[in-house]
């Protein structure tokens, strides 16, 4: 069984909440599901859509074609009928849509007149289509009324009745006035949680100890903060909103400074702004941990749609040389485990770390049993008292082998914690010496990089071990190349190389998959971007060219269906 | 041993003979001598500016960051530290020009930072070009035709802003006992403190010289009520042949760090991070 459902309509209209709501759902009823969103950058009208598809089996990935299409306007008709399969529905309201098709097979429904004569006001309309799409999967309503006494609680008892009772007229009316139905079985005893990027990042810094978090609102970074700060008074996390995305970035180092984990996060846009602040926790060994959510550049691009155009960005970003760490989870579960990895190595090596994502994987809803903490780590590498104040003196930037410092924290013991901009001697003063700028450089940049390296994860190979075509992707793209791989496998020596650990580059001395791409006919690297960014990558690290890429910058995110369709000329 | 100048010894300064950055430098000193603050127990933030070398010349925990960005790095310093005395001190270019957006809203967090703001109305690491304080129409080499722009008020500014605690000082010898006196205020003041201090600049700034400021710099007057924010916009307005110095407004606004309930008992840097208990938040995540 593998169904989607695209709910399409105006900004606006409400299609996010049927659409959580449905997620949700079958998530309790032991479904797997996948959800993923396309929004226009506008706040009402235009055209959004939200996707749920569900299955037995875990899914990574949306399909291009669809089972049911809940059109809540005539331009969903429009855009999307084309997409619905033979034996699909699309589900509309006859007042703000027509279908003058035959097929596939349509369904009108007056949602608001079926509200207001289950008592309910017009304004429910979309529990009516909710009760509606659950009548078409012949599913048991009971499991909903939970749903909607979470979505209506701060409403008030009698609304949340109201909106049950309108469902279940949405549901009844699909009973009385329609026959089709779609095949589901019976669900699995044990219901799943739902996790999107956003909500991962935002666990990942909770459980790693941030304490403090300042960003300025930007599309489609702003949920972590949105996250962060519905936990800020539980968890004992400070949120601000800066003025802009510097002064975030300088917060985060000044709130680092001061003796706690720190993060920021932004977009392409607003990390262009943070850059010089990436440079200064170069300099002064600070500890911060970013996250950049890409969305289509240049300049504003696309606000609301999704890229993976900023690696060569995020990797360069800041001038001057110093270390930095990059990971692009390819999930929300591996979004939650290098969030974590991002703070420890951040505070472990006093250096800026990266979490790059997009507005795809923020957005998009997977489906897990559990989330794993056992692999989750937290160490505290600052010198704290007693073992700070007994020391006869402190330097900031004391060289040693490892060109790790001891952090100190200011106003903890009578030691000073002196850090500067300017090149710097141990003490943390000015200086302009050729001898000491050359011991800070060995310090700061080499001995740490040295001792980063092995601190990085190799890539992740699914599919053939000894694969004839082997497919590369890094980050979001992870769910729909491994979906893909494991679709082709079966007739294909096919395998995917995932890079969720960018930088530095993993070595291949713990697993040789330079030998796997050098013995591949075809390598072919799979990125949401125009430029091929991580194929450069990979050729300035290793020396290795791939054979092809294909590349996606329409804004939409790769889907299992048109990644089949792009590889099927490569597969013979 | 135990004087001002030993107590906070620092680095050598790099400054230009003369430069009214020295008489800050000690009034600084000496105000925290007799306040009592040891050199660990208070940080200066700065940015980048012949100013924003200040910490390196005393002993004190320094946060010496970006230019500009002075104000940011101390909020962050004060979230994480807010039993941490924190002095943020910048240039006119530096607070005014690159880090203007900043002070607005520093400004309007009122966060418990003092910031002092070295006023030479002209750029000195740069050599010698216009600041946003610099008189029209002043020549200088990246304005050989003359810094055409409106020079910033920065008092005016920060009173419409409804700061709460706005004053001016002069680096010249005979401010320096009021400019004690004001570091003290400002220090003592619950909330930001802002102090815009009027010095020389020797070696670019031919016409705001020590003595163009001695000769029109005076006191507010001991009736003169700074709780009034109408007059004290009317008397900040006050400039060329007379310059006040003081405190120009006060008022009691809500402390920003305070409001915020978690640092109400313990500074965020000393509380103890529960790992099992971030651990059960991703366990029992629905």
């Amino acid at each position: 069984m593998d169904i989607s459902i695209r709910i399409g309509g105006a900004a606006g209209q409400g299609i996010q909440s049927i659409g959580a709501a449905l997620a949700k759902f079958f998530c309790r009823s032991g479904f797997h599901v996948f959800t993923n969103q396309d929004y226009m950058s506008r706040i009402k009208g235009g055209h959004n859509f939200y996707q749920v598809r569900i299955s037995e089996l875990p899914l990574s990935a949306a399909l291009d074609e669809i089972d049911i299409l809940l059109a809540l306007d005539q331009n969903s008709i429009a855009i999307h009928h084309h997409v619905v399969r033979e034996t699909g529905i699309i589900v509309y309201d006859q007042a703000t849509g027509t279908a003058d098709f035959t097929e596939p097979a349509s369904l009108a429904i007056p949602l608001a007149l079926v509200a207001t004569e289950a008592n309910g006001t017009k304004i429910m309309a979309n529990n009516v289509a909710l009760g509606a799409l659950l009548g078409l999967m012949g599913q048991d309503l009971a499991g909903i009324n939970d749903i909607i006494q979470q979505q209506w609680a701060n409403k008030g008892a009698e609304l949340v009745r109201q909106n049950i009772e309108v469902a279940k007229a949405g549901y009844d009316f699909v009973l009385n006035h329609s026959d089709h139905r779609l095949a589901i079985p019976p669900p699995s005893t044990k219901g799943y949680l739902l996790l999107n990027g956003s909500q991962a990042i935002s666990l990942g810094a909770l459980v790693s100890g941030c304490k403090f978090y300042a960003a300025y609102p930007m599309t489609p970074s702003t949920g972590i903060m949105v996250n962060l700060a519905a936990q800020a008074k539980k968890h004992g996390i400070v949120v601000e909103q800066a003025e802009d995305e510097i002064a975030a970035i300088n917060m985060a180092l000044g709130a680092s400074y001061g003796g706690v984990r720190a993060m920021t996060g932004t977009s392409g846009g607003g990390f262009a702004l943070m850059t010089e602040g990436v440079s200064l926790a170069g300099m002064t060994e600070t500890p911060v941990v970013i996250a950049e959510v890409q969305r289509p550049g240049p300049a504003t691009g696309l606000p609301t749609r999704t890229e993976q155009s900023d690696l060569l960005f995020i990797l360069y970003g800041g001038h001057g040389e110093f270390p930095r760490v990059v990971f692009a989870p390819g999930s929300p579960s591996q979004a939650i485990a290098l969030t974590n990895k991002a703070f420890d190595l951040a505070e472990k090596y006093q250096i800026p770390a990266f979490i790059l994502s997009d507005q795809y994987l923020a957005d998009c809803q997977w489906s897990y049993a559990e989330l794993d903490t056992d692999s989750l780590t937290y160490t505290d590498y600052r010198l704290r008292n007693p073992e700070l104040e007994k020391l006869p003196s402190y330097q900031r930037y004391q060289v040693n082998d490892t060109g790790i410092s001891p952090l100190a924290i200011p106003g903890e013991s009578s030691h000073l914690v002196v850090v500067d901009s300017d090149e710097h001697d141990e003490d943390g003063h000015i200086i302009e010496d050729a001898a000491t700028r050359n011991q800070m450089v060995e310090k700061r940049l080499f001995k740490k990089l040295r001792m980063l390296r092995k601190e990085i994860a190799a890539p992740e190979l699914i599919g053939h071990r000894q694969p004839e075509i082997l497919l590369l992707c890094w980050g979001s793209t992870y769910g729909v190349v491994k979906e893909v791989t494991e679709i082709l496998e079966p007739d294909h020596s096919i395998a995917m190389l995932h890079f969720s650990e960018l930088f530095p580059f993993p070595a291949s001395e713990e697993f040789a998959y330079l030998q796997l791409l050098d013995q591949a006919s075809q390598t072919i690297s799979i990125e949401n971007n125009a430029g091929g960014q991580f194929a450069k990558l990979l050729r300035a690290e290793t020396g290795f060219g791939v054979s092809t890429l294909i590349n996606k910058y329409d804004g939409r995110p790769f889907t299992t269906t048109n990644l089949l369709g792009e590889l099927n000329e490569f597969l013979g | 041993m135990n004087s001002w100048d030993e107590i906070y010894k620092g680095q050598r300064p790099a400054w230009c003979p003369g430069c009214g950055n020295f008489a800050i430098l000690n009034t600084l000193k000496k105000v925290l001598l007799e306040e009592g603050i040891k050199p660990h127990q208070f940080t200066i933030v700065s940015g980048i500016g012949q100013a924003a070398k200040l910490p390196h010349y005393t002993k004190c925990n320094t946060f010496n960051g970006l230019h500009g960005r002075t104000l940011p790095v101390a909020s962050g310093l004060r979230f994480a530290n807010n039993q941490m005395l924190v002095l943020a001190v910048a240039g006119d270019g530096d607070c005014y020009g690159e880090g203007g957006n900043h002070l607005l809203h520093a400004i309007r967090r009122n966060m418990n930072i003092k910031l002092f703001v070295h006023n030479n109305q002209v750029y000195g690491l740069t050599k010698g070009q216009a600041s946003p304080t610099t008189t029209t129409p002043t020549p200088t080499k990246t304005q050989p035709f003359g810094a055409l722009s409106e020079p910033l008020n920065p008092l005016a500014l920060a009173i419409s802003l409804n700061c709460s605690f706005v004053a001016r000082g002069f680096a010249g010898a005979s401010g320096l006992p009021h400019l004690n006196k004001l570091m003290k205020a400002a220090i003592h003041h619950k909330g930001f403190a802002f102090i815009d201090i009027l010095q020389n600049c020797v070696s670019f700034n031919k016409v705001n010289t020590f003595h163009w400021y001695k000769e029109r710099v005076y006191q507010l007057e001991g009736s003169y009520d700074p709780r009034d924010r109408a007059a004290a916009f009317t008397r900040c307005q006050e400039w060329g042949d007379r310059i006040p110095t003081g405190i120009f407004y006060q008022c009691q606004r809500p402390v920003f760090e305070e409001q915020i309930e978690i640092l109400n008992k313990t500074p965020l840097t000393k509380q103890i991070f529960d790992f099992e208990k971030a651990k059960q938040e991703v366990n029992g995540f629905s």
